[in-house]
């Protein structure tokens, strides 16, 4: 407490033209790490810290703002197996935590906010791309940062659309989240105007993915599996789980390019990300962790951010006050994606531009030259409010 | 016929040399620096000018050129006749912005990734301060007194006076998203503050003492233009304080501002991503970087039309003209 009142009182001196209301701001980051197979690619392994790393350097960024304003911040980290995801939480709240940033699955992510709910606590999520999350199964407390399947398969359409690459070749994986996303190309193919003039599944058996003669059996089934398809221009890749799409690109029958889950595909971020200044913040990263940026880290640093911009606006860091700033007007962020990020009002949906990855460069960013929109180009990637059912919102 | 009368033009044209000043201009990714001959507008010159060159200005004599080489974590110094490098100043890390005093002895420098601004004195070449301020330092501005540097963080969103006395930071101001710039008009009394992001130049009514009190913010419009791509970046203000210039980055445009009014006059259209501006000493000329198209546009300052365009290195990033 004297602590407090001392920084106060010092940093006091320094400003003049704002006011300084000391604010102390707990956060809390809770990953749950669910049982996985190894990815196809050792680039794409799980660093441990994963996540959690951006919520390091979130601290430091609004921590160094925050000294000029007398605000403070802390951040508690948890990376818990699923069954001690809810004694997490508890302990968080309990802590008297009340903005909480999660990445977890879907039915977690909802059980979880809605527990969060209770306390009045405000939740951010990080990683879940359900478009059911962002329409019926949308929650007041309940803000995404992570793009949703929408977006992910938009910022293809209209890229594929862009390139006049109209007919599609689909091929979705078998798994539940494979099929959801496949669902997303689809209504992405009729909002833009693109055809899937040949659709397959490619069965998940199980098979294992990485061994010293994988691509031997890669090489002979992906062509049977791809022969014979009507005409296309390219071919789109659903595979959510990520056990098959990153062979297609140089095993088609028809040679094509492939974008969605192989080729090109959308992320929200990537360690390669240069133009907007990103450079500095890769610098930023890298320094404090050793390694590049993954896409989780980058969204627990940005829903901590969000966080840090709405305290330094409003000086609270009241969940309730925090959520209104960043659905209003108002609220607007730089996040090295060369526009203004903001939260759509009618499903708690951050608007944000998409980059298109091949691996090793931005290839290009959605939304794309020539697709409008009344309110924002970016409200041309995912629902947009009348495609929404969310009522929360209300 | 014709041929003789040329060579006769030719022959008198020693008799009259052109007074002609020398833009400098700092390319970001092709490490070098252009000089670009203002009475001809031709390239006469490109030189190495260390890894990464952005922030570029020149010593008040006019005869050497200071760069911050943001990859080196130094400032390069040049001679503005021979093109010669002279002894580096230290910088702290990944310099990218600076201004030099009205005398020429203290740099202040913004070190982006350290969220820092070192003062550097160039005569020992020895820093004298670092000073800490916000997230991602860019933008700096003198005032005309002398009494207050003015630095941008990036990513803090703030404008930070520090005074030049001791170096502590004694006001700081909230600004819109990814402020770039800080420009002092002649007089002093006002302060303008670019954002990129934010798309908006903050206007400071700047008092006696050097307190600054937010009085506006100049917004963008363009027709055919999104509002996203409005993005304000470099600035300068005319001597005489009658005249803002904003470089608006993706939209391709330059803003006429009246200075006093702050209402937009007109939009000037140059090369792609437009990112700072410089005058020529007469202030006839503005020139403007152009990052995309790599080439700089001459506008008319009197007549507040582009004029030409000039190729130069890869991604210019700033500019600076001596005599």
């Amino acid at each position: 407490m004297k602590l407090h009142t001392l920084f106060a009182a010092a940093v006091a001196l320094f400003l003049s033209t704002e006011a300084a209301i000391a604010v102390e701001v707990k956060a809390a980051v809770l990953r749950i790490d669910y049982p996985s197979l190894l990815p196809i690619s050792r680039y794409d392994l799980r660093p441990s810290d994963i996540g959690l790393a951006g919520a390091v350097l979130a601290d430091e960024d609004n921590g160094t703002t925050g000294s000029f304003l007398g605000h403070t911040y802390k951040t508690t980290t948890r990376a818990v197996p699923p069954a001690e995801a809810d004694s997490a939480l508890e302990d968080m709240l309990t802590d008297g935590i009340r903005l909480i940033v999660i990445a977890a699955r879907k039915e977690d992510l909802l059980r979880l906010t809605d527990r969060a709910a209770q306390n009045g606590a405000l939740v951010f999520n990080a990683t879940t791309p359900d478009n059911d999350l962002r329409s019926e199964g949308c929650r007041a407390n309940l803000l995404h940062v992570a793009p949703s399947h929408g977006m992910m398969a938009d910022t293809v359409a209209q890229f594929a659309v862009w390139k006049k690459w109209r007919n599609w070749f689909l091929i979705s994986g078998s798994n539940p989240q494979d099929i959801a996303l496949a669902d997303a190309y689809r209504k992405a193919a009729r909002k833009f105007g693109a055809k899937i003039t040949e659709e397959r599944s490619f069965e998940d058996t199980g098979g294992s993915r990485r061994t010293d003669s994988g691509h031997v059996l890669v090489q002979r089934q992906l062509p049977a599996f791809t022969q014979g398809a009507a005409e296309h221009d390219v071919v789109i890749a659903a595979d959510e789980t990520d056990y098959f799409a990153r062979y297609l690109s140089y095993h088609l029958w028809t040679p094509r390019p492939v974008l969605g889950s192989g080729g090109l595909v959308p992320v929200t971020f990537h360690g390669a990300h240069e133009a907007w200044g990103a450079t500095q913040f890769h610098t930023r990263f890298e320094g404090l962790t050793g390694r590049y940026i993954k896409a989780e880290d980058y969204n627990v640093w940005l829903a901590l951010r969000i966080i840090g911009e709405a305290v330094t606006r409003t000086s609270s860091a009241d969940p309730k006050t925090v959520r209104d700033y960043a659905i209003s007007d108002e609220f607007e962020l730089a996040a090295f994606k060369g526009q203004k990020v903001t939260f759509r009002d009618w499903n708690g949906q951050l608007r944000q531009p998409v980059l298109l990855y091949d691996g090793s460069i931005t290839v290009s960013v959605s939304p794309q030259e020539g697709f409008l929109h009344q309110t924002s180009p970016l409200d041309t990637l995912g629902l947009d409010r009348p495609e929404s059912g969310c009522t929360a919102f209300n | 016929m014709r041929h003789h009368f040329l060579a006769t033009v030719l022959a008198l044209l020693p008799a009259f040399p052109v007074m002609a000043d020398k833009a400098f201009v700092s390319n970001e990714r092709g490490n070098t620096i252009s000089v670009v001959d203002t009475a001809t507008w031709e390239v006469i010159h490109e030189f190495f000018a260390g890894n990464r060159p952005r922030g570029i200005t020149a010593s008040p004599d006019g005869t050497k050129i200071y760069v911050c080489a943001s990859d080196d974590s130094l400032v390069r110094v040049f001679d503005a006749k021979t093109y010669e490098e002279l002894p580096s100043l230290p910088s702290g890390p990944d310099p990218e912005l600076f201004v030099l005093e009205q005398s020429g002895k203290r740099l202040y420098i913004a070190n982006e990734d350290d969220n820092l601004v070192t003062v550097t004195d160039t005569d020992t070449r020895t820093v004298i301060a670092e000073v800490p301020v916000g997230v991602e330092p860019e933008g700096m501005g003198l005032s005309p007194d002398g009494k207050f540097v003015v630095n941008t963080s990036e990513t803090t969103n703030m404008a930070h006076f520090i005074s030049t006395d001791d170096y502590k930071i004694k006001h700081n101001v909230l600004v819109d998203q990814r402020p770039r710039y800080a420009q002092y008009s002649g007089d002093g009394k006002l302060l303008f503050v670019t954002s990129e992001i934010g798309g908006t130049v903050t206007v400071m009514d700047i008092a006696e003492d050097g307190t600054p009190t937010v009085k506006g913010k100049i917004t963008f419009e363009v027709a055919g233009v999104q509002a996203e791509w409005l993005q304000p970046v470099g600035a300068r203000v005319t001597s005489d304080g009658t005249r803002l210039f904003v470089a608006l980055g993706p939209a391709n445009r330059v803003a006429v501002v009246d200075a006093k009014t702050l209402e937009v006059l007109d939009y000037i259209l140059v090369g792609q991503r437009v990112w700072q501006l410089g005058f020529t000493p007469d202030e006839k000329y503005l020139l403007t970087t152009n990052g995309n198209s790599n080439d700089i546009t001459v506008i008319d300052v009197a007549k507040e039309k582009a004029i030409k365009s000039v190729q130069v290195g890869q991604q210019p990033w700033g500019v600076v003209v001596v005599k």
